[in-house]
């Protein structure tokens, strides 16, 4: 009997929602083995303090697990990448790294979903180009590990990778690292990446959001 | 006359550090002796006798790279500048950023506050280090630079900004009595009249390390220094309670 096209769609639905059921599930769940080769890390960089931040715990991070590094910041925001590519000069300069093999740190710039100040109406139109851009920066970086901490910019990122890892693509993990100064209340990306959820470890700097949000994690403050 | 005379010797003497304030002319005798023994004996200024000698204190303004007029202007304003001259400071220096408002320069010469400015600066950092007091906008990166070099700062909120969740930090770190806080720049005179630079607790800055380990152990790498990687993870006998832990993950 040839399955008509309900039972078609009925299936992929289903197939579908065991998929997310699975994903969700493994969101958020550490590793059972550590990785054998580092991970190639993507790193979202933003204007004010967030550049700092994320830089100051890449200065951290054991450079030859998460690497190739690479950043991506919004097309309006010139200082972040040249800070980081100072850093990484900075890093060449020092002992050898594995980045010389798997080759060296990129830096891309991604169109803003909104401007500061946009109107709605045409914001509609600018995200979806944002969402097309970070999609196509996704499967060009394929990044294993997303580290971000704010940044309007790291939302579409975060989404697409989100989305290739249902469609079984590319096994991305996020890292979120609440910037310095949510003290109180999360941003706004922050709070989507911690309900949705989208994000397998959710930091944040300061104990009272750790209480309000009991998923997240306190290790003290970056800076 | 007398007094216009007193103020020319000063600065032939010793121009760089010596800061004359107006004097009585009842006092006159007396200053002019002590203002030559000291021209002579010790070109550096001495503690403050009879409000005459000003220790060289700095207060650094810095907005970062926003636009604060109103702090700017309230800076540059007499209440501001008269309350930094009664605490003891001898020169200010404003760097205004991507802000129009113009501040007026002060030489200083007739015994008040030096005024100088500048839009923006490579790195802030010497200004920083060269203040008594600093004066910033609420952004984090100057919050965290001044606390790090052990400077009492005063924030200054921008009630402008639509999006106000830079004062949570600066109330934060008020509360814990690391720096002073002012709700806008309207209320800067009273905050420099009433703080007590003494009641300051030194800022302990924070190690991103601890986050790098998180991080490191849910990959399961080992952090430098200990043993190989984990290898293996949860038992074969799990499944039941992974079961139930997916259960109460979906209905949470």
């Amino acid at each position: 009997m040839e399955p008509d096209f309900l039972t078609i769609i009925a299936l992929i639905v289903s197939l579908l929602v065991i998929r997310v059921t699975y994903v969700l599930y493994w969101t958020g769940r550490p590793f059972k083995r550590a990785p054998t080769t580092s991970l190639r890390t993507m790193i979202v960089l933003g204007s004010g303090g967030h550049t700092a931040e994320m830089l100051s715990i890449v200065n951290v991070l054991q450079k030859d697990k998460y690497a190739p590094r690479s950043y991506v910041a919004a097309l309006t925001d010139n200082m972040s990448l040249q800070k980081a590519q100072v850093y990484e000069e900075s890093l060449q300069n020092h002992e050898n790294n594995v980045d010389k093999k798997r080759g060296g740190a990129q830096f891309m710039q991604i169109y803003r979903s909104r401007e500061v100040g946009q109107s709605y109406i045409t914001s509609i139109g600018t995200t979806i180009v944002a969402i097309i851009h970070a999609m196509w920066i996704v499967l060009k970086l394929r990044p294993q590990v997303i580290l971000c901490n704010g940044p309007g910019t790291c939302i579409p990122l975060c989404a697409c990778a989100y989305l290739l890892k249902i469609i079984g693509w590319r096994w991305c993990t996020t890292i979120y690292i609440e910037s310095i100064a949510r003290v109180k209340k999360l941003s706004l990306s922050g709070f989507l990446l911690y309900k949705l959820p989208l994000a397998d470890q959710f930091f944040v700097q300061w104990p009272l959001l750790q209480q309000k949000f009991p998923r997240s994690q306190y290790a003290g403050r970056v800076m | 006359m007398f007094q216009e005379h007193y103020y020319s010797t000063a600065r032939a003497s010793n121009p760089q550090s010596f800061r004359a304030e107006k004097v009585n002319p009842d006092q006159a005798g007396l200053s002019r002796a002590c203002f030559f023994r000291l021209a002579e004996d010790s070109p550096k200024p001495l503690s403050v006798t009879e409000g005459e000698m000003r220790e060289r204190k700095g207060v650094f303004v810095t907005v970062g790279t926003t636009s604060f007029d109103k702090l700017v202007a309230a800076v540059d304003s007499e209440p501001v500048k008269a309350a930094l001259f009664r605490r003891g400071f001898s020169h200010l220096q404003i760097q205004i950023g991507r802000g129009t408002y113009i501040p007026s320069k002060v030489s200083g010469e007739d015994g008040e506050l030096e005024v100088d400015y500048f839009t923006f600066s490579p790195t802030i950092a010497d200004h920083l280090t060269a203040a008594s007091l600093v004066i910033s906008h609420a952004g984090s990166g100057s919050i965290f630079e001044t606390l790090r070099l052990g400077k009492p700062l005063v924030v200054v909120v921008n009630e402008d900004l639509m999006d106000n969740h830079q004062a949570e930090l600066a109330e934060e770190l008020a509360d814990r009595k690391h720096l002073f806080f002012a709700r806008g720049p309207h209320l800067l005179a009273q905050t420099i009249e009433s703080m007590d630079l003494e009641s300051l607790v030194p800022y302990t800055p924070g190690n991103p390390k601890n986050i790098a380990d998180q991080i490191d152990a849910f990959f399961g790498f080992s952090s430098p220094g200990e043993g190989s990687d984990q290898k293996g993870g949860e038992g074969e006998g799990a499944s039941v309670s992974k079961i139930s832990k997916l259960f109460s993950f979906l209905f949470r």
